[in-house]
């Protein structure tokens, strides 16, 4: 059972993402984005990790997709970008890819032997994760809170440049 | 019980997805959504040695990606529309000015 949700789960991650390769719209490269972090909310629920499964649906598929799609829908392009004719790139790309991957499992094969096992109790639950939160990373917790103030205070002001030049 | 290398290579496949995507891609929304894939491959990375090692350390790490791939997905949104207002365009083959 777990191999087959593992299986269904990562074939349509991938596939979503190769299509948003392929495909030119850019609301519907969102919409694959966000099928493709669902998965890996469920991939995540798989490896123990119920509340970080819940966090990734909920701001990563949620909220910053919902971002996107409205900036996309504020930009609305509508002129069909050209069609890319540079087929240099394309194969540029591939290689980049094809020798990542390769640098990819060669730097990762020490794990294949050394922990294929894993643990088998549960190590997850919300309430320990929610514990060490706040014992023992304290700091960087309340760090990120000054950095998200940094961050919304950033885009608005970012955002709302256009309306001072019209005055 | 999944094995971890599974993991390692799905991971590594969809970080080299967002790797091809970015350069392939030729406007600006969705080269930032190929970097958000590879954002998520490191998550999983960092879930499934959590997992394998036993401890939830690598699980709050991923807590933290994820807030902060959130601030920076809403500053990188407000340059992105920035630019469309200044330039009237979201092709990265636009963005020339420093061309040296």
């Amino acid at each position: 059972m777990a191999y087959f949700l593992f299986f269904a789960l990562s074939i349509i991650c991938i596939l979503s993402v190769i299509f948003m390769i392929f495909v030119k719209d850019q609301a519907y490269n969102a919409l694959f984005i966000v099928l493709a972090f669902a998965c890996l909310g469920g991939l995540f629920a798989l490896l123990d990790a119920p509340f970080i499964a819940v966090v990734q649906i909920i701001i990563y598929a949620g909220a910053i997709m919902v971002l996107f799609v409205f900036v996309i829908m504020m930009i609305n392009l509508r002129k069909e970008f050209s069609p890319e004719k540079k087929k240099l790139t394309l194969i540029l790309s591939l290689v980049i890819g094809v020798v990542l991957f390769i640098e990819f499992l060669f730097s990762v094969k020490g794990a294949f032997q050394q922990l294929s096992s894993g643990s088998t109790e549960s190590i997850g639950n919300p309430t320990s994760l929610g514990k060490l939160l706040f014992t023992k990373y304290l700091y960087p917790f309340e760090i990120t809170s000054v950095l998200i103030i940094a961050a919304m205070v950033g885009a608005i002001v970012l955002a709302k440049k256009k309306d001072k030049d019209k005055e | 019980m999944i094995p971890l290398s599974y993991y390692l290579v799905l991971s590594a496949l969809l970080f080299v997805l967002g790797t091809i995507a970015f350069f392939i891609k030729k406007d600006l929304i969705t080269q930032f959504l190929a970097i958000e894939v590879m954002l998520s491959a490191g998550n999983l990375v960092f879930i499934a040695f959590a997992k394998a090692m036993g401890t939830i350390d690598g699980q709050i790490i991923v807590f933290f990606i994820i807030t902060v791939a959130a601030a920076e997905a809403a500053v990188g949104l407000a340059i992105i529309l920035l630019v469309y207002r200044k330039k009237k365009s979201i092709r990265s083959e636009d963005m020339n000015i420093m061309k040296g």
